[in-house]
């Protein structure tokens, strides 16, 4: 196999050159637990569209691992149906006849020796066959409990060594553990096999665009920066509702809750970006490294009781339809204490934040589906007009929403037309779906193709998963140990005792 | 929602768009440019709906010039202005306004553009025919940021190609460019799979069509080595062949759709390169709208520098003869030497014209 030449060395690669899109170079994807939901509904969708965008090397494999008993051709279909469904690019039969060469399915279980074995035999035809050259990602889209038999099994078959200059990878979903502890020995787990710089832990929220456009926004403008400080900012609320239950996932979310399967990540992540410094560059290294001085600086409240709230849904009425509470959900413990809501207050301990608090607030069968940063300002020292004028101004805000409805909110007082002066809320909105494509690439997309590019900008690192926990463990502990999870009825904002926390600061929640 | 307007004025026209946008209830103006098309009557059409498609992608204001021809001495001192403002729906996702221009004001369009530009938005012109010799210093050209030309639908293409790189202004563009960005991004990626020194490249298309010179220029302009431009039948361009010193690169697509990558030592491989429709490629050109500074520098290494060593071994004409000879005098071996020496030379020139150029 030819090795590959770095682009340095291919003269018909400039940087000046814009047109020209980052196609990854040789390689390919072997997905563990293809015939899962995220993988048909979310990666095969996004391999297809990344192919029709061009960006897909030629001879681009993808190969399916599950117990399933599939041939080839029933893979290939399998995939034809998931990309019909859920592609966003339309579907198209030269892209199609491009990708499905490259296509193989291994059938086996993760303890099956002789089908890994299999896998290595299909991966050695496909460099052969589709000149792969040996760099292949290895995307876990598995439950957490198969993590180490399936890394262990890479290692044993020899399909973790990197020969040659090419490169293996792995991929790994979240939860990246459930506290520090098996956090810490999942990395273990995973580094003793992969290089730290070959393991890739995909949160999607970070390959979403507005989640990007939040260093955008920040750094490439003059006009924010200069007030996203303690001098300006009252506080900041992050929110990340969903509308809908549990549905089918009792068995994984039981015991696990909303904190660790929402703050853990996404909520916390979203707060490194919108608290950090400006990175010296916008290379992975620089970006962790403001992260991880962020995550370093949160400093849990004194009081937890007082400033953390858990809560779970009970029986009501979601958007017109009936909903039944989490405990009387089918295979959850009717005594569970497991949160689908939780909301905790935290500060970041450094000059330019000291004194901030940092709301952050998830929940299942919220009002409706919605992620938002609110940087909320704080009022004018001093008003020339009298209190009757601004009755109805609110606090200035900058709203970052994340999804659905990407895009950017700025609210502000304005004087009411009319002959007496009276100021109210007014909104200055941008939208993604208005200024730019209607179809913004899926994060999904993004965080593949960045995967077999090598960049590592838009993935955690262990340092920042194991800050996190650090940050929420203690939390946990303390609800383990006292109480138990507040109600709230189904399709409202979340148990009143949340609304009582923001109430005892002289603060109250957004509604997003 | 539509509004016709006759023996308008441009303030006029600005009333109505508000007036449109009230109706619909859309106060709010999220577009991020406004898209000149320049063209006649029979082509209008075709190019508004490629900007209503690629408006999904770029939402914008797009004003669309029409010169309507003056039949007899009559029309031709009369002067007037009709216009159709389209917003919502019927508008993609920006708003449409187009403006037929009779008699004398047909040759003072960029009036009545004027007034009509989004404010602080960048604006691009497109010529889907006719473009002008030199776009920059065409009154409609002069107010657009980025100015599209497409040599693909002009009589001569191969000798416009050479017009365009003599009036070469930053911010020019060609969508016979635009549209071998597919095959250039594959021949990198090709590269980016071998270690090797090309020597000689082929380039294989149908004949009239600038997007295989341009293509083949770049590759000169790029590898520094000698390239050959032959034709074929189509559809567009059909290979590209490049001879490298650890084997043959081939690109080839028969079908206009699903083209082989062969490179040596390595297995054949099935790549999707579908010739691309008009709205995607206003669409890519939409996408970035500072100078390329690629296609200047492709654009300017010349149609007549291709196919150089070819002649030599077909009809040695003069100048060709002196160039071998000096290659000749400092080489060692024949054929392929005199190629590579003269390529050598035609980049020493490149280079020195790229240098005055950046000045």
């Amino acid at each position: 196999m030819a090795p590959t030449a770095g682009s340095g060395a291919n003269p018909l690669r400039d940087p000046a050159d814009r047109r020209l899109p980052r196609i990854a170079g040789p390689s390919g994807l072997v997905i563990f637990g293809v015939t899962g939901d995220l993988s048909r509904k979310k990666l095969m969708p996004a391999v297809y569209d990344l192919a029709n965008r061009g960006l897909l090397p030629p001879g681009f494999s993808l190969v399916g691992f599950a117990r399933r008993e599939w041939q080839n051709e029933d893979f290939a279909q399998e995939v034809h149906d998931a990309v019909k469904e859920h592609a966003r690019t339309p579907f198209r039969e030269e892209v199609w006849q491009q990708l499905i060469q490259g296509m193989r399915f291994v059938q086996g279980t993760f303890d099956d020796d002789e089908a890994f074995e299999r896998l290595r035999g299909t991966i050695e035809e496909l460099d052969k066959a589709q000149g792969t050259g040996g760099n292949f990602a290895f995307y876990l889209s598995v439950p957490p409990r198969s993590f180490p038999v399936v890394i262990q099994q890479l290692k044993k078959h020899g399909l973790a060594d990197q020969t040659g200059g090419s490169w293996r990878r792995a991929v790994i979903e979240k939860p990246f553990g459930h506290d520090l502890k098996s956090a810490e020995a999942l990395n273990t787990t995973v580094e003793e096999v992969f290089a730290p710089d070959q393991v890739f832990r995909i949160d999607h929220y970070l390959g979403k665009e507005t989640v990007q456009n939040i260093l955008a926004l920040r750094f490439a403008n003059t006009m924010f920066e200069p007030i996203w400080n303690r001098s300006f900012v009252d506080h900041v609320q992050i929110t990340m509702a969903e509308d809908i239950g549990i549905g089918g996932r009792a068995g994984y979310y039981d015991g696990i809750g909303a904190a660790r399967d929402v703050i853990q990540n996404h909520l916390l992540q979203l707060m490194a970006l919108t608290a950090m410094e400006e990175p010296s560059s916008f290379d992975a290294d620089a970006l962790a490294a403001e992260k991880t001085k962020v995550l370093g600086a949160v400093r849990l409240p004194k009081d937890l009781g007082r400033d953390t709230v858990r809560g779970q849904y009970a029986a009501g009425w979601q958007g017109g339809e009936k909903a039944v509470g989490y405990l009387q959900e089918d295979g959850i413990d009717p005594k569970s204490k497991t949160d689908t809501y939780a909301a905790i207050k935290v500060e970041v301990d450094n000059r330019r934040w000291a004194g901030v608090p940092f709301y952050l607030r998830t929940g299942k069968r919220l009002g409706r589906r919605v992620t938002e940063i609110a940087v909320v300002f704080q009022r004018a020292p001093h008003s020339p007009f009298d209190h009757t004028a601004t009755e109805e101004l609110g606090k200035n805000a900058i709203v970052i929403r994340v999804q659905p409805d990407e895009g950017v909110t700025v609210r502000f007082g304005s004087k009411v037309p009319g002959t007496s002066m009276e100021i109210r809320d007014v909104s200055m909105d941008f939208a993604y779906g208005e200024s730019f494509t209607e179809s913004s690439p899926e994060a999904y997309e993004r965080l593949i193709l960045d995967v077999l590019l090598g960049d590592s900008n838009l993935f955690p690192r262990t340092e920042e998963v194991e800050l996190s926990w650090k940050i929420l463990d203690p939390i946990e502990e303390y609800w383990d140990t006292n109480g138990k999870p507040a109600q709230y009825p189904s399709g409202t904002w979340g148990p009143v005792e949340a609304d009582e926390m923001l109430e005892r600061d002289g603060r109250s929640w957004r509604r997003p | 929602m539509k509004i016709d307007l006759t023996d308008t004025t441009a303030s006029k026209i600005n009333k109505a768009l508000v007036q449109g946008r009230r109706a619909i209830g859309t106060p709010a103006v999220g577009m991020v440019l406004t898209l000149v098309i320049v063209t006649d009557e029979e082509n209008a059409y075709d190019a508004l709906k490629a900007a209503g498609d690629a408006s999904h992608e770029h939402p914008s204001r797009t004003l669309v010039v029409v010169k309507r021809v003056s039949r007899s001495p009559r029309d031709r001192t009369a002067s007037r202005l009709d216009a159709e403002v389209r917003v919502g729906a019927d508008a993609g996702t920006g708003e449409t306004v187009i403006l037929r221009l009779y008699g004398e004001v047909a040759g003072h369009a960029q009036s009545v553009v004027l007034p009509l530009l989004l404010p602080d938005a960048p604006v691009v012109v497109w010529w889907p025919v006719n473009a002008p010799l030199d776009p920059a210093s065409d009154p409609l050209g002069a107010l657009a940021q980025r100015r599209v030309t497409d040599t693909y639908a002009s009589e001569q293409p191969v000798r416009d190609l050479t017009s365009r790189a003599d009036t070469y202004t930053p911010g020019d563009t060609d969508l016979s460019w635009t549209r071998i960005t597919p095959w250039r991004s594959m021949l990198a990626a090709a590269l980016d799979q071998v270690v090797c020194e090309v020597e000689t490249v082929e380039v294989e298309g149908e004949e009239f069509n600038p997007s295989c010179e341009l293509l083949a220029m770049w590759l000169a302009d790029r590898l520094d080595v000698p390239v050959k431009r032959s034709l074929s039948s189509g559809p567009g361009l059909t290979a590209v062949r490049m001879h490298t010193d650890s084997g043959p690169i081939v690109l080839d697509r028969a079908d206009g759709s699903l083209a082989t990558l062969s490179i040596q030592g390595q297995p054949d491989r099935a790549v999707a390169l579908k010739r691309r429709d008009t709205a995607e490629l206003i669409a890519e050109e939409l996408r970035r709208l500072d100078p390329d500074d690629t296609y200047a520098s492709a654009l300017r290494f010349g149609v007549d520098r291709l196919n150089a060593p070819a002649a030599v071994a077909a009809v040695p004409s003069g100048e060709v003869e002196s160039s071998a000879k000096g290659a000749r005098a400092g080489d060692e071996t024949a054929g392929e030497g005199v190629a590579e020496a003269a390529g050598q030379e035609a980049a020493a020139q490149a280079s020195v014209k790229k240098k005055a150029a950046a000045k």
